[in-house]
């Protein structure tokens, strides 16, 4: 079976998240760059997928050149056969629809049936990018996704929903699943791996090499700024009952919460 | 020209967000000069919508108890088709991560997930969101028609229906997209109080060292102020709480009026998951904690003498 995964390159939980002075974006220049988190769920299932049913995996990713070292090291070193990496300045400004549409593209010229990608990415976290991809290719798309399991041309997957509500479908391929925290335990690279993924087939496209139209974004981003900021805590001291009883007081008559 | 609200509805009712949304769209759409539709899906009572501003009402019957993407997007198509609205406006729920960018793609159009505010600037729409798990805020604004803006539950106060009722046309829809089917629907493990629309959420840390200790310390407290329960990631991963309780980056986000973290240190990934929260309540014995640097009131002691004692005040209340 064809399995794709698509994976996007973005600053690590740790990173510092410097606000440009003229807040016109973010500049993370010298951080840690890595797979993100959810995405790395995605490469997980994408390689466990094939190890139960057979096939191989393309990895798929719009981002700068300079991400080929890290798609190597964070999906070909992990078990992923070849990565298609879409370079450029209109692909990596492309917004989430702009990339969905490349990515579709890419997906549609590999043959694959069954794509996974992360819930959000950990940089812009919009969510929209999956169930796009799966529009774009007239594909079923579940998100979300806590379990995983294909039966021929069948899946089962269980989705996390709102109140805590879960939901085990199914449907069938081909279909994108975009993968929540918890579906699996991503695995680590071995040094071996990591030699071997230096000589994986990884094609280097840029947007031009699909006929897919205006993938210019439509959605602009102004205005950055770090979080509000809060007024200062006030600490109220006192043992544990009379504490307790004032912090009641103050959030009925002062904050009018209760 | 109007702003399309899609006004959630389950079980024949309509969700909170219906009249949050129908509220801020009013707003809106004085300060555009246009008018507020609504988009209903299955037997909710549409007309009563016009007590929320909907001046005129789409609804495509059919039945959506169970959740299905592909007929969500073909009926809110359908009924985009007929409003040929210029901003929508959905709540950012599963609906509105799982369903509405697929709608967006259909119309060829951008999305501003997720906003945290919405305001007229020069003739639009622009809504404001986090990214880098809420480590910066940014506008983001749409030129492609029609503009869509999912909002984060509990963002704007809901309006009272003032008991007007509004015209709603029957929009006819056809199922077109790949189906995914519903095997079972697993009930929550625990409160079943939605934590990321509820107004009220009592989180736990890894200080409570147990489930037990959870369930006889945060519980009562969640049960005394009728809060949903949250617990941070250090928590789930200890089995303390189900891991659909946990608030953070890779948990939920939550909104609202009150945040109360005990034992929660307040890292970053926490933090990416309440930090818009109106008032947060920190309960921890370690005064450096950075909890404190978020909080609205503090209380620096152990969690297992605050917390019981902070329950029978709450229960004392009339």
């Amino acid at each position: 079976m064809k399995i794709g995964v698509c994976a996007k390159i973005s600053p690590h939980a740790d990173a510092r998240i410097k606000i440009k002075s003229d807040g016109s974006g973010v500049d993370t220049a010298g951080e840690k760059l890595v797979v993100g988190d959810y995405d790395e769920y995605a490469v997980e299932e994408a390689i466990r997928t094939k190890e139960a049913v057979g096939g191989d995996v393309t990895a798929f990713s719009v981002g700068p050149a300079s991400d080929e070292k890290l798609i190597r090291s964070g999906a070909l070193a992990l078990g992923c056969d070849s990565a298609v990496l879409i370079s450029g300045d209109d692909a990596e400004g492309a917004g989430a629809l702009g990339t969905a549409k490349l990515l579709a593209a890419a997906i549609k010229e590999a043959g694959c049936e069954v794509v996974f990608t992360g819930k959000a990415s950990t940089d812009g976290g919009s969510s929209q990018m999956g169930a796009m991809l799966a529009e774009l290719l007239g594909w079923a798309h579940v998100s979300q996704v806590t379990e995983f399991a294909l039966d021929g041309g069948n899946f089962k997957a269980t989705r996390n929903m709102d109140a805590g509500v879960r939901q085990i479908v199914s449907g069938s391929l081909p279909a994108v699943i975009t993968c929540e925290d918890g579906l699996n335990e991503p695995r680590y690279p071995k040094l071996p791996d990591i030699m071997k993924a230096k000589r994986k087939p990884l094609a280097k496209k840029s947007a031009g090499d699909y006929g897919v139209g205006a993938i210019a974004p439509t959605s602009n981003q102004s205005n950055y700024a770090p979080p509000p900021p809060r007024p200062p805590s006030r600490i109220i001291e006192g043992d544990a009952a009379s504490a307790a009883s004032e912090l009641v007081r103050l959030l009925r008559e002062e904050a009018k919460v209760l | 020209m109007s702003i399309l609200v899609f006004a959630d509805s389950a079980n024949g009712a309509f969700k909170p967000t219906a009249a949050e949304l129908l509220g801020k769209a009013t707003a809106l759409a004085a300060a555009l000069g246009t008018t507020v539709t609504a988009a209903v899906l299955g037997d909710a009572p549409a007309a009563s919508l016009g007590g929320l501003g909907a001046a005129k009402v789409f609804q495509a019957a059919g039945d959506f108890s169970n959740y299905d993407n592909g007929a969500i997007v073909d009926a809110l198509a359908a009924i985009v088709a007929a409003a040929n609205p210029t901003v929508i406006l959905a709540p950012a729920s599963y609906i509105g991560r799982d369903a509405l960018p697929r709608l967006a793609a259909r119309l060829d159009t951008a999305m501003g997930s997720d906003c945290s505010d919405l305001k007229v600037e020069g003739g639009v729409v622009v809504g404001r969101r986090s990214e880098f798990a809420g480590r910066a805020y940014a506008d983001v604004s749409i030129s492609s028609t029609p503009a869509v803006f999912t909002v984060r539950p509990n963002t704007f106060p809901k309006p009272e229906n003032n008991g007007g009722s509004a015209e709603v046309v029957a929009v006819d829809w056809s199922a077109s997209t790949p189906t995914v089917s519903v095997v079972e629907t697993l009930a929550p493990e625990a409160t079943g109080i939605d934590l990321s629309s509820a107004g009220k959420v009592v989180a736990g840390g890894r200080s409570l060292k147990s489930k037990e200790n959870f369930d006889s310390v945060i519980r009562p407290l969640g049960a005394a102020l009728q809060a949903g329960v949250g617990a941070s990631r250090a928590a789930t991963d200890a089995g303390y709480a189900p891991h659909n309780e946990q608030v953070g980056q890779t948990g939920q986000t939550v909104n609202p009026q009150l945040y109360i973290a005990a034992g929660i240190s307040g890292a970053i990934q926490h933090l990416a998951g309440m930090r818009t929260s109106k008032v947060i309540v920190a309960i921890n014995k370690d005064p450096d904690a950075p909890i404190f640097q978020h909080a609205t009131y503090g209380i620096v002691a152990d969690l297992f003498d605050v917390v019981p004692e902070l329950t029978k005040a709450v229960e004392a209340l009339d």
